[in-house]
């Protein structure tokens, strides 16, 4: 018998008669804050990213103003034009690791987290480009924030559906490994600049 | 290398050489300490977190209670998005297939996400077997890795070692710093160590091995929550990666990862989130390894969801918040408990994957607990584990009664066993009355020491009740 076999014939052997009547249970709801956005923005800092917000029409002086000097990677279809930016083509990741920063959109905002979601659509790019430069910026318009995780499971299931992988970014890189201290900088990005439009 | 467990001995043994040890418990103190404070503040935050408890442990149940069906699902799901599912009954069938895996690509070295299944089923010594090198990638894990270590905790191994240790274990065994003089025993100057130590090794690594913390079965994705950011670079960088999954991992839906996204990281590191969740769905065409591999694995899990007690520990999302409210784990740590699982949920789950009355190390843990409940009170997943170590430690005794280890019966079994005789006849029973005081006067000398070591053995009254009634007729007279 193969072992896909044995062990599902186990499970049932073990399940014997439990019932398998669906038990109702709800999701609880989240938290619902009165000003989402800013709560976004003050959750964001807690973990020591640094939270810049603008109006549409300054963003590009914004995203200026956080660029550090060197290489920039952007992905394709990014939603700003940034200067003299390499677009991703298959960069090895050693030609990544060469990249002073990364500037990307976001797919989610969740408020009450801290938390970006990428769903590595258009202008969010491949997985590795926001993992391996050192610096990510990253652009969340307010439309795209919200409340709590229970809101941002629709909004994101679409893109699982469809296969793709999703990253969910709360602060630059950190460990609690050392006498459970958090402390920030490790493997991933060390810095986490967010721009907040509107 | 990383030391193994096996051959540990009886908790009670292995407990009092930990509790000898002042440097452990000052650790451990700390560590708890700080971890317990941040959690209860987060958990604070959420105002229905009973709530929230409740569904959790309603949608894990009722995964379980389908769990065939799931698992199929699951499995067409990942097949379809181009995974290669394997299925494993025990820890050889998985540490074979992933070294299959690697002899296949001819890959000598692999780096690894942290991962309590894989270090349940020994996969990096069954892998150094093949020849083939594994790196851990964790900060903790590096820490236990490089100190020929075992772990001691679910969530933060080397959560035994303070920074000054820690230290000296970088300086001694890490390789690859530009300048190892310079290190200092600031954590951030440590995380920066291990950055500047793996940061080659993700590069370069060909291939992953993962475990994960939920798959989806609906969606067939599987989901890893971490803070460091080397879980990231192993599922992203590498050509090829395996993932080794519990079949207990299993939830019904996406939207059902809601719930355990907002239990795990306040339970766990007392976060409102923690740093990184990846989550994939098989092979992403032009992103990530383009080789995906989803270990099932059983190992005694249907095991111990054939127990109708037991099986809630299967609910467990590894967030390790029973450990550290833990009174007892607080005090001895880790290696006591003799597994990769370690303090309350450890005390019920080895007995469950690997049954009662085959391993005396085993067979021990059930009693590695004061039953006051602490753990039950801070379970994201509300596992009953008070009930499941009384309900174990029953099935441990029957074990016992039925098998007579090596032939002699336990100072136990006797005394019950001459309980029995003795009141099933009130001949005996009166002349064991007229024995008492001086019995329990013996015994607290020699035969029960065990016992009465660090309890009273209460006097036996002059007169028993019989003799009382006999002679003054039922208090008439």
């Amino acid at each position: 018998m193969s072992a896909r076999d044995e062990i599902l014939d186990r499970v049932r052997a073990a399940l014997g008669a439990v019932s398998t009547s669906s038990t109702t249970f709800g999701h609880p709801a989240g938290s619902s804050p009165d000003d989402v956005v800013a709560l976004f923005a003050e959750r964001v800092a807690d973990y020591q990213a640094t939270v810049v917000r603008c109006p549409p029409d300054e963003l590009e002086a914004a995203l200026r103003d956080a660029l550090p000097a060197g290489r920039i990677v952007v992905p394709d279809a990014l939603s700003v034009s940034v200067p003299h930016a390499v677009t991703d083509d298959r960069l090895t990741p050693f030609e990544l690791d060469a990249c002073a920063a990364v500037v990307t959109d976001c797919a989610v905002g969740i408020a009450e987290t801290g938390t970006i979601v990428l769903d590595h659509g258009p202008g969010q790019g491949r997985r590795a480009i926001t993992l391996v430069p050192d610096v990510h910026i990253c652009i969340v318009r307010a439309d795209q924030v919200v409340a709590d995780v229970p809101d941002a499971m629709p909004r994101l299931a679409p893109a699982v559906r469809q296969g793709r992988p999703l990253t969910w970014i709360s602060g630059p890189s950190a460990t609690s490994d050392i006498e459970l201290s958090r402390v920030e900088g490790v493997h991933g990005p060390r810095t986490l600049v967010v721009l907040l439009v509107g | 290398m990383t030391s193994t467990f096996v051959g540990m001995p009886k908790f009670p043994v292995a407990a009092r050489e930990a509790l000898a040890n002042t440097q452990l418990r000052s650790n451990l103190a700390h560590a708890t300490a700080t971890i317990r404070d941040k959690r209860a503040r987060v958990v604070a935050e959420v105002d229905n977190w009973e709530e929230l408890r409740l569904s959790g442990a309603a949608i894990k149940d009722a995964a379980l209670a389908s769990l065939d069906q799931h698992l199929v699902r699951l499995e067409a799901r990942l097949t379809a998005a181009g995974a290669e599912v394997r299925w494993a009954r025990d820890a050889d069938e998985a540490c074979t297939i992933v070294a299959e895996v690697a002899q296949r690509h001819g890959i000598d070295e692999v780096v690894k996400v942290k991962s309590m299944v894989t270090q349940e089923i020994g996969l990096n010594e069954a892998l150094q077997e093949q020849g083939i090198s594994a790196w851990e990638t964790d900060l903790a894990e590096l820490i236990v890795q490089l100190g020929d270590d075992l772990p001691s905790h679910i969530l933060v191994p080397a959560i035994h070692r303070n920074r000054a240790e820690i230290l000296e274990i970088f300086q001694r065994r890490m390789q690859g710093l530009a300048s190892p003089e310079e290190l200092t025993d600031d954590p951030a100057v440590l995380a920066g160590a291990a950055r500047e130590h793996l940061r080659q090794k993700f590069l370069t690594a060909r291939m992953a091995v993962s475990g994960a913390n939920f798959a989806v079965a609906e969606t067939g994705t599987l989901v890893v929550v971490e803070s460091e950011g080397n879980g990231r670079m192993c599922l992203t960088l590498p050509e090829v990666l395996v993932s080794v999954v519990g079949i207990e991992k299993v939830v019904p839906t996406w939207e059902d990862l809601d719930v355990f996204l907002r239990l795990l990281p306040r339970s766990s590191t007392g976060e409102r989130m923690n740093p990184y969740t990846s989550t994939w769905t098989g092979v992403t065409p032009g992103d990530g390894p383009q080789e995906v591999v989803v270990v099932l694995l059983d190992n005694g899990r249907t095991r111990a969801l054939a127990d109708q007690v037991g099986r809630q520990a299967l609910r467990c999302i590894r967030c390790s918040a029973c450990l550290n409210s833990c009174p007892v784990y607080e005090r001895v740590g880790g290696h006591a408990y003799g597994s990769v699982y370690p303090g309350p949920i450890g005390a019920i789950l080895n007995p469950l994957l690997k049954g009662v009355g085959v391993d005396e190390q085993v067979d021990s843990l059930p009693y590695a607990s004061s039953l006051c409940g602490a753990c039950f009170e801070v379970c994201p997943v509300r596992i009953d584990i008070p009930s499941v170590l009384v309900d174990l430690r029953a099935q441990v005794v029957d074990a016992h009664r039925a098998k007579r280890w090596g032939g002699v019966p336990s100072m136990q079994t006797v005394a019950m066993k001459g309980a029995a005789a003795t009141f099933r006849s009130g001949r005996r029973l009166r002349l064991a009355e007229r024995f008492a005081r001086l019995g329990t006067g013996i015994a607290a000398r020699v035969g029960a020491r065990a016992w009465t070591g660090s309890r009273d053995l209460p006097r036996a009254p002059r007169e028993s009740f019989r003799a009382w009634w006999r002679r003054t007729d039922g208090g008439t007279r």
